[in-house]
């Protein structure tokens, strides 16, 4: 059992009745002679790991995803809780649609927590309806897919959102240097496809850490990719300005030599960057400067996704292969320690946006993440859960996987859910 | 002999014998266009098709004819909207295609990548006639004959490319191609037209035009395309004119041994003048001509090969 929350790192059983933790250690046969008994030697035991930006498309394009295939994405993949994004059709902007999606989530096992569109439509305009949208369960805003356009309204989103202690999440690309379809470097050059220079992502950070030093509110970079907005963060950091990043496992994992095949699949925004823009987001990773790791799971049909590259819509699944790769990409490279992982997957996504995290402590309810660190397996996207497969993944060996999940008195194990 | 793909995607690592071998076919086949009768029946039977996806009149013609020359029967698809916009998806046009016997396909398309993935998704031999800002393999080869046919060799020749390198697909097609038959390969333009990393490719960068005329046996000149967005990169096509453009002043002062092309189509008074658009120094309608050639060789060796 680990969570660095709590110091806990201990080796124990644990007794879980109607969804509560019973009692941890000193088991006796009787506490447990009418319960079901799994036996997980030498595995890891977390409290539930939380993707703080996934796509789930619903409402607008259930062919995609929807509230429940994505859930079920996020149980496969070892989550217990997930913060979706609002571009969905209609985008997340009112209290109806938050409504909806909760609604839609209430009886999984996976809590899904969402983010509301910052300005009405995510058209970068008039703020959207934040006290009412608050109250109905959103616990951040952001309008991604693009940046919050004009510094003005940043400055007004970010003023008002201190009200509530939420952040306001960016998608940090300036849209005007934005119009390509992969990252501007070498490889770009003998490809001939329109590229997005990292500056294009330098500019955002740097003026959204200023505006959350000028506003005194919280700014959260979504999905960080390049070397130069990496160390922006760090020193905003250090100057105790209130912001806060992700990073997603393909920004960690892959980098723009892989767009070389046109698969789609490695077209992303932000775009895949370069070796040393990778190497720059583990060190931030290491040295705490990123905070977590967000799939930003973007589920597309088949028809869009396989098309010529430059109409291609952009991203990737991520729930279901985050966990193997951020185990096999940091972990097991010796980047981070599993404590550092649970951090980054389950500690500091929860504090970010002011959700309570599990403990694991007698009385508690139950919400765990149960997995193997060495478990050798090979992504099969047939497999996934998703509704989609536009995974880049397909085929990859990965070291570690979750085993099973545990929340609101259901277990998702063995590729099925169970009530507990 | 043979080519050692069965498609032309780019110049990028084709081996300096396929180019050679393209070349020396295409020399038999400019011979043949000298003739009264200007058909040979090599592809009698073949099915080629012409998927223009972007508007290009002179490539598409001159396929066209290296196809009607060598007896193939040829079909004409050409759009300029989009398939996102068109509903029916790339891959399905092209599929509604293949349904049709066909043996080759030429493709143009604004998203460089769009050859490589025609080979995953048809049967077909595929034959690039530019994608996006990539590659345009067929006018690569056209100005390597071009300049071989006038200097006799293209080892050890000094060749500048000129102009908005940063979006042209010819540019990169010169670059490979001639690189490996032994040219030596600069670049010059604006600063805003030199693609990023350049260099890394073994190339030399000026910003000067006359180091370009006094230092180079052959200049490629490019296109300057308005439509790609030039307005933002170059003040005014009077500027360009003034301190890139390509005129006989120039040439005399500097170098008058030196061979000019240009792919087509030419805006005089912007990046050559007139002048030197019908001059001496230039083989800008031999490029036409020799275009022919190189795509009757390119789908001959294509379509006999087994």
């Amino acid at each position: 059992m680990l969570n660095p929350a709590q110091d806990l790192d201990q080796k124990n059983d644990l007794l879980i009745e109607n969804g509560i933790i019973k009692k941890i250690g000193g088991l006796k046969e009787e506490d447990f002679k009418s319960s079901r008994v799994f036996e997980f030697d030498g595995k890891i035991c977390a409290p539930g790991f939380f993707d703080m930006h996934v796509h789930l498309r619903e409402p607008g394009r259930e062919d995609e995803e929807t509230v429940e295939t994505g859930s079920n994405a996020a149980a496969a993949g070892g989550f217990t809780g997930v913060a979706c994004m609002p571009n969905t059709n209609p985008d997340i902007d009112s209290a109806e649609i938050v409504r909806f999606i909760k609604e839609k989530s209430k009886n999984h096992l996976v809590d899904v927590f969402p983010v509301a569109a910052a300005t009405l439509g995510r058209k970068g305009e008039a703020l959207s309806p934040m006290f009412e949208l608050v109250e109905s369960g959103a616990v951040a805003f952001s309008d991604d897919g693009t940046l919050i356009k004009t510094a003005a309204v940043l400055r007004s989103v970010m003023e008002y959102t201190k009200m509530f202690n939420t952040p306001v999440i960016e998608h940090c690309e300036d849209e005007s240097m934005a119009d390509g379809a992969m990252n501007e470097g070498l490889i770009s050059t003998t490809l001939g496809l329109p590229a997005i220079p990292n500056v294009a992502e330098d500019l955002v950070v740097a003026r959204d850490i200023m505006m959350a030093e000028f506003t005194g509110a919280k700014i959260h970079i979504a999905h960080i990719s390049t070397k130069g907005a990496v160390e922006l963060v760090r020193q905003a950091k250090k100057k105790g300005i209130r912001v806060t990043a992700e990073v997603t496992p393909h920004h960690f994992s892959l980098t723009d030599d892989n767009v070389k095949t046109f698969d789609t699949n490695y077209k992303m925004s932000p775009p895949l960057r370069t070796r040393a823009d990778v190497d720059a987001v583990i060190k931030g990773l290491k040295d705490g400067t990123i905070d977590c790791i967000a799939s930003d799971h973007a589920p597309h049909s088949i028809e869009e996704k396989e098309m010529e590259f430059i109409y291609a819509p952009n991203g990737i699944l991520g729930l279901e292969t985050t966990l193997g790769l951020a185990l096999s990409e940091l972990v097991h490279k010796k980047h981070l320690t599993l404590s550092q992982l649970v951090e980054k997957l389950s500690i500091n996504p929860r504090k970010i946006l002011n959700i309570p995290l599990p403990l694991i402590k007698e009385g508690e309810t139950a919400e765990l993440t149960l997995f193997d660190r060495d478990l050798i397996w090979t992504v099969d996207i047939s497999k996934f859960k998703s509704k989609s497969r536009n995974s880049p993944f397909d085929k990859r060996l990965l070291t570690g996987k979750s085993l099973a999940v545990i929340n609101k008195r259901k277990m998702f194990v063995e590729g099925g859910f169970i009530e507990i | 002999m043979s080519l050692s793909s069965r498609h032309l995607l780019g110049l990028n690592g084709v081996p300096g014998e396929d180019i050679q071998m393209i070349l020396d076919t295409a020399t038999t086949f400019r011979e043949v266009l000298e003739r009264p009768i200007k058909k040979v029946p090599t592809l009698q039977g073949k099915t080629i098709v012409n998927l223009f996806y972007e508007n290009s009149t002179r490539t598409r013609i001159s396929f066209e004819l290296a196809q009607k020359r060598l007896s193939a029967d040829t079909i004409n698809f050409s759009t300029s909207t989009s398939s996102t916009k068109k509903g029916e998806t790339f891959k399905d046009t092209v599929r509604n295609i293949e349904a049709m016997k066909v043996d080759m396909i030429v493709v143009r398309h604004q998203s460089a990548g769009v050859p490589q993935y025609l080979t995953r998704i048809s049967k077909a031999n595929i034959i690039n006639a530019g994608d996006g800002l990539h590659e345009h393999p067929t006018q690569g080869l056209l100005d390597m004959y071009s300049i071989r046919e006038r200097l006799g060799r293209l080892e050890g020749l000094k060749v500048c490319i000129v102009g908005d390198v940063a979006h042209s697909r010819v540019a990169l097609s010169n670059i490979y191609g001639l690189k490996t038959m032994g040219a030596e390969v600069s670049v010059c333009g604006p600063s805003t037209m030199i693609p990023y990393g350049i260099e890394s490719l073994g190339i030399k960068v000026t910003h000067s035009i006359d180091e370009a005329i006094s230092g180079n046996d052959v200049l490629n000149v490019l296109r300057i395309q308005l439509e790609r967005n030039a307005g933002i990169r170059i003040p005014s096509l009077r500027e360009y004119h003034q301190y890139f453009g390509i005129t006989t002043e120039r040439i005399e002062k500097l170098n008058k041994d030196i061979l000019i092309l240009h792919p087509g189509p030419i805006n005089r008074g912007v990046e050559i003048s007139s002048e030197v658009a019908d001059g001496p120094y230039q083989v800008i309608l031999d490029q036409v001509t020799n275009g022919v050639a190189i795509r009757m060789a390119v789908l001959y060796l294509l379509g006999t090969m087994h």
